[in-house]
């Protein structure tokens, strides 16, 4: 792993083991070197080296919470604003739980984009009416739930 | 007394006590009400899906009882929801019930000479 550019260069072997650890996390550093053909302490030492500069971010659990009883809602929801305040609207939205995912996006005005999770329609019109609506510079909102997923994943490496 | 409880009804409200206008669930038209005069305002102005969306919740009734603490307006407004109105109709007849109050509420008391 190197610095190029300010941009960390990683060889053939580190993308290597990060495919097997997005595949699965679990996956032990003797079962990777075993299939690289390297010494699980080499797998050992470039994790290591790639979690402390934060190319590994974490190591998380998707948990499917219908399984679990869990029936939330989850919405899209676009908010128009004032292009002065929009960086601060997407800031205080990060912050609350009901926020998933956020972003700003240009298409022909500048908008925050965020997917949204609630108990029921109505917390969502709650948390729409009372959190997000009065919030300085918000001139509309327009949200969609999402009635079926058909693919959820993170960025896989090639 | 009463003058103190018709300038209560009738103050400018913070942002977290306005009443935001949506069409339906999380659709926020842009259009809110910070005072009873703002809310008889935009009665006249905004989509009428907006007002058929709250009326049909009881949202006005809320908003008007516990944020206005008006209770007089608020059954006034709880009975226009039970006459099923729509559309330009409905819009009219909560414009003249809330405006009926709101002159009420501005109307300087009338002393005996």
């Amino acid at each position: 792993m190197k610095l190029k550019n300010n941009a960390l260069s990683l060889d053939s072997t580190d993308m290597e083991i990060l495919r097997a650890l997005q595949k699965d996390s679990r996956e032990t550093y003797g079962a990777i070197g075993k299939r690289l053909g390297i010494a699980h302490s080499t797998v050992y030492d470039r994790i290591r080296k790639m979690e402390q500069q934060k190319v590994i971010k974490n190591y998380t659990t998707t948990v499917d919470v219908e399984k679990i009883g869990i029936r939330n809602i989850t919405a899209i929801m676009t908010v128009y604003a004032d292009p002065k305040e929009i960086e601060k609207v997407a800031e205080k939205l990060a912050a609350l739980a009901e926020v998933l995912e956020i972003y700003t996006s240009l298409s022909e005005e500048l908008l925050v984009i965020a997917k949204v999770t609630a108990a029921s329609q109505e917390d969502l019109h709650e948390f729409i009416a009372n959190s997000v609506a009065p919030l300085p510079g918000v001139s509309r909102i327009r949200t969609s739930i999402i009635t079926k997923k058909f693919k959820e994943t993170r960025f896989q490496l090639r | 007394m009463k003058e103190e409880m018709n300038s209560r009804i009738l103050r400018t409200l913070p942002r977290e006590k306005t009443f935001y206008f949506f069409t339906s669930i999380g659709n926020y038209t842009g259009e809110s009400a910070a005072s009873l005069k703002e809310f008889m305002e935009r009665v006249k102005t905004v989509n009428v899906k907006s007002l058929e969306f709250h009326l049909s919740r009881g949202d006005f009734e809320k908003w008007i009882t516990e944020v206005l603490e008006d209770k007089k307006l608020a059954l006034d407004v709880w009975r226009l929801q039970k006459s099923n109105l729509l559309g330009d109709s409905l819009r009219n007849q909560l414009y003249i019930t809330v405006s009926r109050r709101y002159k009420e509420l501005v109307a300087k008391p009338i002393f005996p000479a």
